[in-house]
């Protein structure tokens, strides 16, 4: 009764293979068949954000998507932000600095959400931002930490890239 | 950048960065679904498709016959376990809580079964194949079903009121009422809402052969608690039960109450004698764990003509689900509301009547605020009309009524001492700012056709609630006082435990900053180790604003103690006597002679590993203890809103948002900052976007975020937090507690917003959720019973 089928899943840059069950979602793949344990589930409805990870670049709900159909790609987490036991990113300081995070639950979401935004180049001012960060939800911290954490980072990284 | 850099003179109050940042941003936070267990089994539970009715049959042989299935159980299979949570006085009624419904069910989505399978997959596939028949009922659902004569729900209360208490009656306050020269007889309502944490709850059990213990790791706010209600459910003495709150996903109070499921998980994992993890979806978590705030105040107050309060008779009803909820009971809500109404404001004569009524729907829990969103929204509305009525500024009659700094210690007709604290000075800041933001200048734009409007409020919020105060509550189970320790080991690091168990609150930062202070040492030499009933000898967990006030407290007590030590050993290293002794900068040092000094690491060295050299070691070890049992202490706090609404679609939104707070001394402003604006975010929240919809028949119609509408970063708007601070006398730390004020002014605020931007319209509205659809009617009522104007 049980398909299974065998895929390849590059995650942070390693790349493994697995069976998976065809129903198997990529959040509960990573989580449970890679104890990737940082992309959290809140919702397993593709509203909250919580399991926000890059697919190919591209931040998508890993609830709404099955491992099978990740079958060849790149997918990002929030493990790979900081080096293994090294510093933290720009963008995970910033968090810090503007408490952009209070439980922790929501966060690696909005961190994948963000990265995926500031790869485009953004405008990155407080509007857009804001824009940007609704496709997630925070029960915790009112927001205002999230998005200051990511403008800054925005104005930052430009500067990097003009410079 | 790390903490060390810096040395200041004191800890406390500096903007120190988390110290839980690190792992949760890496994605290493230790969440109860994180655990690794391979081989755990999975659990489901089967639930009620109807809110009311009586089990006819249930059959799992289907269920039961499919691969990977290990078990399915019901009620009789586990001895009929069942939590009773209840009040000490003769207004309550206690009513049982079974862990899994059996002869009825009293809401949809009840648990009435679980499924335990080798996958969650399995386990939900199993579920869908247990066949339950029901005898349908109707549902009793609304406050008024009850109170117009409902069908009761438990046979122990036939008339559906489980509470029913009638508080500070006073004899004079009808006559009073009848000759004031302004007299308000208002309904003023709250729709049904939760804390919706984005973590929802969990549970993972495990028997340990080794310790005979049940191991819990459960997402709670409460772990003793937990310990407690497991062990009274399934009769075990409580040192056989071990639970661990790990990192927690958020709370609100949600978590702060035992939930049935953790413990039919727990009983499972003993019965099966097999590791067994549950973890809640979504739709579960909305239609099934806790609810709060359905409540509905019948008011009466008078007024002088120059504004001031003569009387308030309040007749207080509170929707309170299907059971009292372990192990707070449903008093919480009637109690709190009764209690503490008056708030801020001299009342004058002051009677309530609370009443806590039983409906088809989940049990309420304490969510963040507990009534006092309501009781600040009633009083902050009778504050508006009545200056509308009289034509007085709204500002203006609060200031009239509000206890004023030189009436501090004030006692209220409600038999409440109110500490000093800044009401009118709150109150008078937050106008200067809103004058400075240009809020006023803003209102009066119209050129857009957006209505805008300001809301005010100014309002207390009683915090870390110990014994004294919650006895009076009369509880079974008695919350109130905390004990912490904190110790040193060989190198000079320093471990505190506490029985307050923080989920997003900083208290790893805040502790170590309390701590810190004391010891003269960096916060990054102090950690908080909490949430684990065999770490932690006792604690009543984290709620009700208590934490860092009685924990946090209690930590200090313990530090100061550890200090004297400290000084005892430095004093005969160093050859003077303890009380010159100054520990700064992580040495001890004799005042005034800073040359003579031994480092903390050499102290700690001496007392573990070369206690021979030392005369005097009465008890070998570095570490003290310390506890706290504060009375409950009033923050306070002025909020503003400044919100636009489109006439054209009824869409109403908060643009801008002030608070002036005071929670006495500030340990670290920045977490107060956050607190504050997540607490506004969930006032605005069921101010004007949240509810949990039932259908006629009991139906949840609230099951997804699509349908419960959490908002996101585009509703909530900037909030800019300014302190005022009071110190304490009451507290170790001349700390007051300030969880859950954001949360407690914001719906009022909005609402006397909302008024405000729609004055035009004669708008007088009395309840949350405000939706787009009510403010259509107002324009479209408005409309109909206004003559057109020539044009």
């Amino acid at each position: 009764m049980i398909d299974r089928h065998l895929v390849t899943l590059t995650v942070n840059g390693r790349e493994h293979e697995l069976l998976l069950e065809s129903r198997k979602t990529l959040a509960d793949t990573l989580r449970e068949d890679l104890g990737l344990t940082g992309t959290h589930l809140g919702c397993e409805h593709g509203i909250c954000g919580a399991c926000t990870v890059l697919l190919d670049g591209e931040p998508v709900r890993a609830c709404l998507v099955f491992g099978v159909q990740a079958d060849g790609a790149e997918v990002r987490t929030v493990e790979s932000l900081a080096e293994e036991g090294g510093e933290l990113n720009d963008l995970q300081q910033s968090f810090s600095r503007n408490h952009g995070l209070q439980c922790g639950f929501c966060t690696p979401g909005f961190l994948m959400l963000a990265e995926a935004y500031l790869d485009t180049d953004p405008v990155g001012d407080a509007e857009e931002v804001r824009e940007v960060v609704s496709a997630n939800l925070c029960r915790c911290t009112g927001y205002q930490g999230i998005v200051d954490a990511v403008v800054e980072v925005a104005a930052a990284r430009k500067e990097q890239r003009q410079a | 950048m790390t903490a060390s850099t810096a040395k200041p003179q004191r800890w406390v109050g500096n903007r120190l960065p988390r110290r839980e940042d690190p792992r949760m941003l890496r994605g290493a936070g230790r969440f109860v679904d994180d655990i690794a267990d391979p081989h755990a089994y999975h659990a489901t539970f089967v639930r009620s498709p109807i809110a009311a009715g009586r089990i006819a049959s249930i059959d799992a042989s289907e269920a039961l016959a499919m691969p990977g299935v290990h078990a399915v159980l019901t009620a009789a299979d586990l001895g009929y376990p069942q939590l009773t949570a209840a009040l000490e006085r003769a207004e309550f009624v206690a009513t049982q809580m079974p862990l899994l419904a059996y002869d009825r069910v009293r809401y949809a989505s009840e648990p009435v079964a679980i499924v335990v399978a080798e996958s969650r997959y399995l386990a939900e596939d199993a579920a869908e194949a247990v066949l339950c028949e029901f005898d349908e009922t109707q549902a009793v659902l609304s406050i008024r079903d009850v109170t117009d004569g409902g069908r009761a729900l438990h046979d122990e209360a036939p008339d559906g009121v489980l509470v029913d208490l009638q508080m500070f009656s006073d004899d004079l306050l009808g006559e009073a009422l009848d000759r004031a020269p302004v007299v308000l007889e208002e309904t003023i309502s709250s729709g049904r809402v939760m804390a919706a944490p984005m973590e929802a709850r969990a549970c993972h059990a495990q028997p340990d052969a080794r310790d005979d213990q049940l191991v819990l790791h459960v997402s709670t706010q409460v772990p003793h608690q937990v310990r407690s209600g497991v062990a009274q459910a399934l009769g075990l003495p409580e040192r056989r039960v071990r639970v661990i709150a790990p990192d927690v996903g958020g709370g609100f109070g949600l978590k702060c109450v035992v939930g049935r499921e953790e413990v039919v998980v727990a009983a499972v994992a003993e019965q099966l004698g097999h590791s067994v993890r549950w973890s809640e979806d979504r739709q579960e978590n909305l239609t099934a764990a806790f609810h709060g705030r359905e409540q509905e105040y019948l008011v009466r107050a008078g007024f002088d003509s120059d504004g001031t309060l003569i009387g308030v008779d309040a007749d207080i009803r509170c929707n309170i689900g299907a059971y009292s909820v372990y192990p707070f009971s449903c008093g919480v809500e009637p109690l709190m509301a009764a209690t503490e109404l008056p708030g801020v404001y001299k009342v004058g004569r002051y009677a309530a009547r609370a009443r806590g009524v039983a409906t088809n729907k989940p049990p309420t829990a304490p969510y963040r605020g507990v009534s006092r969103p309501q009781i600040v929204l009633v009083m902050e509305r009778l504050m508006d009309k009545a200056a509308k009525q009289l034509d007085i500024d709204r500002v203006e009659i609060r200031r009239r009524n509000t206890i004023h700094a030189d009436e501090f210690p004030y006692t209220g007709p409600n038999g409440i001492t109110y500490e000093p604290g800044s009401y009118v000075e709150s109150l008078d800041r937050l106008v200067d700012e809103i004058g400075k933001a240009g809020w006023w200048e803003r209102r009066a734009a119209t050129a857009d056709g957006v209505l805008r409007g300001i809301g005010i409020a100014n309002f207390s919020e009683r915090t870390a609630y110990g014994t004294p105060t919650m006895g009076m509550r009369k509880m079974q189970m008695t919350p109130g006082f905390e004990v912490s320790h904190v110790r040193m080991d060989p190198t000079g690091e320093v471990t505190v435990t506490s029985g307050t168990c923080g989920h997003g609150q900083g208290h790893e930062t805040t502790f170590a900053q309390i701590v810190a202070d004391r010891l003269g040492i960096s916060p990054d030499r102090v950690k908080l180790r909490q949430g684990d009933t065999d770490l932690v000898s006792f604690g009543w967990g984290t709620f009700g604003s208590r934490s860092l006030v009685i924990g946090g407290g209690s930590a200090a007590v313990a530090a100061r103690r550890l200090a004297d030590k400290i000084r005892k050993v430095a004093g005969e290293l160093l050859e003077a006597d303890p009380a010159d002794i100054d520990l700064v900068d992580g040495h001890a040092e004799v005042r005034g002679a800073p040359d003579a000094h031994v480092s903390i690491e050499q102290i700690a060295a001496t007392v573990h590993f070369r206690a021979h050299e030392l005369r005097e070691h009465d008890e070998q070890l570095l570490e003290a203890r310390g506890a706290a049992d504060p009375p409950g202490m009033f923050s306070n706090a002025a909020h503003a809103a400044l919100v636009e609404v489109d006439p054209g679609t009824g869409d109403a939104r908060v643009v801008d948002y002030i608070v002036v707070e005071d929670c006495g001394v500030v340990i670290n402003p920045t977490i107060v900052d956050g607190q504050v604006r997540g607490g506004v975010a969930q006032g605005i929240a069921s101010a004007l976007y949240e509810e949990l919809v039932y259908s006629p028949e009991g139906q949840p119609l609230a099951g997804t975020f699509m349908d419960y509408l959490v908002p996101t970063a585009s509703e909530i708007p900037p909030i800019a937090v300014h302190h005022l601070e009071t110190p304490c006398d009451q507290t170790e730390t001349g700390a007051k507690g300030m969880g859950e004020g954001g949360t407690i002014g914001a719906p009022a605020t909005v609402v006397s917003a909302l008024n405000d931007a729609l004055r035009a319209y004669g708008a007088d509205i009395d309840h949350v959720p405000v939706r787009p659809a009510d403010l259509l009617t107002l324009f479209k009522e408005h409309r109909l019973h206004t003559p057109r104007e020539a044009s």
